[in-house]
C-alpha cells in the first residue's frame, strides 16, 4: 500500500514537472501588448510555458496600437498575438488579421468561461481577461471634513467639490483625465453615453452629436473644469494618479486600473491611501445609466501565421490568463477570469458594470469620431466658442476623415 | 573641372538623392490624390463580457476585393487639399461672405485646423529666426572678448541647450512650469494668482514655446558666428580703429558685413527648422493651445487607436513643402544675386 502511494506521488510529481512547460512542445509565441502592470502579470504567467521547444517573447509597448496592424498584416505576421482592448480589437478584426478561436477554446479552454469570449456572428475572435471603466475615486477624510456624502451623480460631484473649495480644504478638489486629444474625447463619450446619447445615427456611420444631449455633456465638462487645476488640458491618467497620490485632489472619475496603483503603499502617504475609497461610475443629467463606458482587455491570435504557432500561442496565453495568475495578482486589475473574486480595488468597475453601463462602441468608425471629438471640443473648454459650434466642428472634422477612410 | 570628372563624382550622391528624396516625395504627392475605398459595412451580432449587441463591422472580403481591383484607392484629385482639414476653401469662402468684421473672419479661420496650425507655425518662425540670429551673435561677440581661460568652459555651457535632446529639454521645462512645478508655482506666488498657468492660456503657451525655441537654437547660431569671428582680419579692425571707429561702428561696418554669408546660412537653416517645429509641442503637451503643420501630419499618422489617414497626411506634407519653398525664395534669390556679383 505504502509503495503504491509513493508511486502515485512520484508519478504526480512527474506530471507536475511536465505541466510546468504547459505541455507545449513546439512553436513560436510572439506577443505584442500594452505596457501596464496587469498586462505584465499575464505576460509573466504566459512566459512560464517558455522552454522545451517553445519560444515565448512578449513585447510590451505603449504604442502597441500604432504598430499592431502593420505587424500583423505581414505574412508571416511579426507577432502571433496582440493584447487588445475593445477599441484596438476593431482595427485588427476589420482588416481580417485575426483568426477564429473556436477550435482552440474547445480543446484548451477549460479555464475560460463563456463570459470571457468575444463572439462575432458565432465565431470566437478574442478572449477577454480584465474589465476596466472609469469610476469614482474619493477621499473619505476630506469629504467628511466638508460635511459631504460621496456623490452619486455628476451634479452632486459639483456640489461636493464646491463645498470642499468653499471650506478652503483644497484649491482644486476635482481631478479629471482631460488631456487634449484622446483623453478629453473619452470624457465626452462617457458623459454623452450617460445622457443616453447615441454617437451615430442608427445603422450608419453618420455622426449624431450635435443635439441637446451633446450640449449638456459639454456643459457638464465645462462646469467640472471650474474646480480643476488650471492645467487640466495637459493632465492624462498618469498626471491624475500623481495628483491623487500627492493629496492635491479629493474627487476624480478615473480608470479602474488605477485603483490598485493608488492604494499600493507606494508614492503616497498612508493617510491618503487609507481614506481613498472607490465607488461605481456617476450618473449624469438625471439618467440611471452610469456615465462611463465599459472596456475589456483580451488577446487575439493572428491570422497570417502557421497553425502550429497559433495553437502554441493560444495555449501559452490561456496559461497567462489562468485563475492562478489572477489570484496571485488580485490587486492589479479587475479580472474577469473564471473563479476570480473582485477585490477592494475592483469594486468600482464591478459596481459600474452592474449598474448597466454601456460597453464602449465596437464599430469601425468610432476611432475617427473619438479623434475628432478629442481635438475639436478643446476650444469650447477654453471658452473660445459655443458648445453648438464645437459639436458642429466635431461633426465636420469627422465627416472629412470618414469620407477619406471610405465610411461615408 | 571636366564634365566627365564632374559627373563621375556627382552621380552616387545624385542617385541617392533621387532614390531617397525625390521618389518618396513623388509617392507622397500621388498618395495625396487618392482616398480609401468605400468600406462594405454589414451588421453582425457581437457578444462579450457585457452582453450581446448588434453592431456594424466591415465586410473584410468584399472590401479586400475592391482594394485588389484598384490598389491605390479612389482618385479624388485635389479634394484632400481643399477639404475642411486642409485649405478649407468652402468654409473660408462662406465665412468671407457671412462675417461682418475682419475679427469675426479671423475667428472663423482660426477654427479650422490647418490655418490654426499655419498661424502658429508662421508666428513661431517669424519670431524665433531673427531672435536666434541676434542672440547668437551677441553671445558670440561676448565670448570672443573673454580672457582665454574662461573661453572653453563658457563655450561648453552656452552649447548645452543645443546638446540636450529637444524632447527631453522640453519635458524638463514642462514639469518645471506646471502649476505645481517650481517655475509655475513661483509665478503664482509672485502674481498672487492661484489660477495663473503657463499651460492653460494660449498666449502664455505660445510665449513659452517661442522662448523655448530661442533657448534651444541660439547655441547653433552662436557657435557658427563664433567660428566666423575668428576669421575677421585683424588688419581691417586695426585700420578701422585708426580711422576713429568706436566699438559699435567696428561691429556695424566691419564685423557684420564680414559675417553676412554666415547670417544667410543660419537664416536658411533656421527658417527650415522652425517651419517644421514639432518636438516642443509634444514635449509641452501644447496641442490644445498651439499646433504646427508638422504636428498635423503626426496627428494624422498616429491618431488614436490606429486611426490613420494617409491621404490627409500626404496633402499636409505637400502643402508644407510648398510653404518651405515660399519661405526660402527671398533668401535664395539674395544668395543667387550675391554669387552673380562675385562671378
Amino acid at each position: 500500500m505504502f509503495r503504491q502511494i509513493l508511486l502515485v506521488l512520484i508519478l504526480s510529481l512527474f506530471s507536475v514537472a511536465a505541466y510546468a512547460g504547459c505541455g507545449i512542445n513546439s512553436g513560436s509565441v510572439r506577443v505584442i501588448a500594452n505596457d501596464f502592470p496587469a498586462i505584465h502579470a499575464v505576460g509573466d504567467a504566459a512566459k512560464e510555458c517558455d522552454g522545451g521547444g517553445v519560444e515565448i517573447s512578449i513585447n510590451y509597448n505603449k504604442d502597441h496600437k500604432d504598430i499592431h496592424v502593420a505587424a500583423l498584416t505581414a505574412n508571416p505576421a511579426e507577432f502571433t498575438s496582440s493584447i487588445v482592448a475593445n477599441s484596438t480589437f476593431v482595427d485588427l478584426h476589420n482588416n481580417g488579421l485575426i483568426r477564429p478561436l473556436n477550435e482552440y477554446v474547445e480543446k484548451y479552454g477549460d479555464g475560460i468561461s463563456k463570459n470571457q469570449l468575444i463572439t462575432i456572428d458565432g465565431k470566437v475572435m478574442a478572449v477577454a481577461f480584465m474589465a476596466n471603466s472609469a469610476h469614482l475615486f474619493y477621499r473619505e477624510d476630506v469629504l467628511k471634513a466638508a460635511g459631504q456624502n460621496p456623490p452619486k451623480s455628476f451634479e452632486e460631484l459639483l456640489t461636493v467639490a464646491k463645498a470642499i473649495k468653499d471650506k478652503g480644504l483644497m484649491e482644486h478638489p476635482l481631478g479629471g483625465v482631460f488631456k487634449s486629444g484622446w483623453n478629453v474625447g473619452n470624457e465626452f463619450v462617457n458623459l454623452y453615453l450617460g445622457h443616453g446619447g447615441e454617437l451615430f445615427k442608427a445603422g450608419t456611420a453618420e455622426p449624431n452629436l450635435n443635439n441637446a444631449k451633446g450640449v449638456a455633456a459639454l456643459n457638464m465638462m465645462k462646469a467640472m473644469t471650474e474646480y480643476m487645476n488650471p492645467d487640466f488640458l495637459t493632465h492624462d491618467s498618469n498626471a491624475n494618479q500623481a495628483l491623487w497620490e500627492g493629496g492635491k485632489i479629493a474627487l476624480v472619475h478615473l480608470w479602474g486600473s488605477r485603483a490598485g496603483a493608488v492604494t499600493d503603499g507606494e508614492n503616497s502617504t498612508s493617510e491618503i491611501e487609507n481614506s481613498t475609497k472607490f465607488a461605481g461610475a456617476l450618473t449624469v443629467g438625471g439618467g440611471s445609466t452610469p456615465a462611463a463606458a465599459l472596456w475589456w482587455d483580451g488577446f487575439v491570435i493572428a491570422a497570417n501565421i502557421p497553425d502550429a504557432d497559433a495553437e502554441a500561442t493560444f495555449r501559452a496565453l490561456a496559461n497567462g490568463v489562468s485563475l492562478k495568475m489572477a489570484q496571485a495578482n488580485q490587486e492589479k486589475a479587475n479580472w474577469i477570469i473564471k473563479g476570480a473574486t473582485p477585490t477592494a480595488a475592483g469594486v468600482g468597475v464591478s459596481a459600474t458594470a452592474q449598474a448597466g453601463a454601456h460597453p464602449y462602441p465596437m464599430v469601425p468608425f468610432i476611432s475617427s469620431l473619438h479623434g475628432a471629438i478629442g481635438s475639436e471640443i478643446v476650444d469650447f473648454l477654453q471658452g473660445k466658442e459655443s458648445a453648438e459650434q464645437a459639436l458642429s466642428d466635431v461633426e465636420a472634422a469627422y465627416i472629412t476623415v470618414a469620407k477619406e477612410k471610405g465610411f461615408l | 573641372m571636366r564634365h566627365r570628372t564632374f559627373v563621375s563624382f556627382i552621380w552616387p550622391s545624385a542617385f541617392v538623392m533621387l532614390l531617397f528624396i525625390a521618389v518618396p516625395i513623388i509617392s507622397v504627392g500621388v498618395q495625396s490624390l487618392f482616398i480609401q475605398h468605400e468600406q462594405v459595412i454589414e451588421t453582425v451580432e457581437n457578444c462579450g463580457p457585457f452582453g450581446c449587441k448588434q453592431t456594424q463591422q466591415i465586410n473584410y472580403e468584399a472590401t479586400e476585393t475592391l482594394r485588389k481591383e484598384k490598389p491605390l484607392g479612389r482618385f479624388v484629385g485635389l479634394e484632400a487639399y481643399t477639404n475642411r482639414n486642409h485649405l478649407a476653401l468652402e468654409e473660408v469662402k462662406e465665412s468671407w461672405g457671412t462675417a461682418n468684421t475682419y475679427q469675426e473672419f479671423y475667428k472663423d479661420i482660426m477654427n479650422l485646423p490647418f490655418y490654426k496650425a499655419l498661424v502658429f507655425t508662421l508666428t513661431y518662425t517669424a519670431i524665433v529666426t531673427p531672435m536666434v540670429l541676434i542672440l547668437g551673435f551677441l553671445v558670440a561677440l561676448s565670448v570672443n572678448r573673454l580672457p582665454s581661460i574662461f573661453k572653453g568652459p563658457t563655450i561648453f555651457c552656452s552649447l548645452l541647450p543645443f546638446i540636450v535632446t529637444p524632447l527631453i529639454g522640453a519635458l524638463i521645462l514642462f514639469w518645471m512650469i506646471d502649476a505645481d512645478g517650481i517655475i509655475g508655482g513661483t509665478l503664482q506666488i509672485i502674481f498672487h494668482n492661484p489660477e495663473l498657468s503657463l499651460k492653460a492660456s494660449p498666449t502664455l503657451t505660445w510665449i513659452t514655446l517661442i522662448i523655448y525655441g530661442i533657448w534651444h537654437s541660439a547655441p547653433f547660431s552662436f557657435i557658427v558666428f563664433y567660428a566666423g569671428l575668428q576669421t575677421v582680419p585683424k588688419e581691417t579692425i586695426e585700420s578701422a580703429k585708426i580711422d576713429g571707429a568706436n566699438k559699435w561702428e567696428q561691429v556695424r561696418y566691419v564685423i557684420i558685413p564680414h559675417l553676412m554669408p554666415l547670417v544667410i546660412f543660419i537664416a536658411l537653416m533656421q527658417l527650415m527648422d522652425n517651419f517644421r517645429v514639432f518636438e516642443p509641442i509634444i514635449g509641452f503637451n501644447a496641442s490644445a493651445n498651439a499646433t504646427s503643420l508638422s504636428w498635423l501630419i503626426y496627428n494624422d499618422l498616429r491618431g488614436s487607436d490606429g486611426n490613420m489617414v494617409f491621404g490627409s497626411a500626404a496633402a499636409t506634407s505637400f502643402l508644407m513643402i510648398i510653404g518651405v519653398c515660399i519661405l526660402l525664395t527671398p533668401v535664395l534669390i539674395r544668395t543667387w544675386r550675391s554669387y552673380q556679383k562675385v562671378s
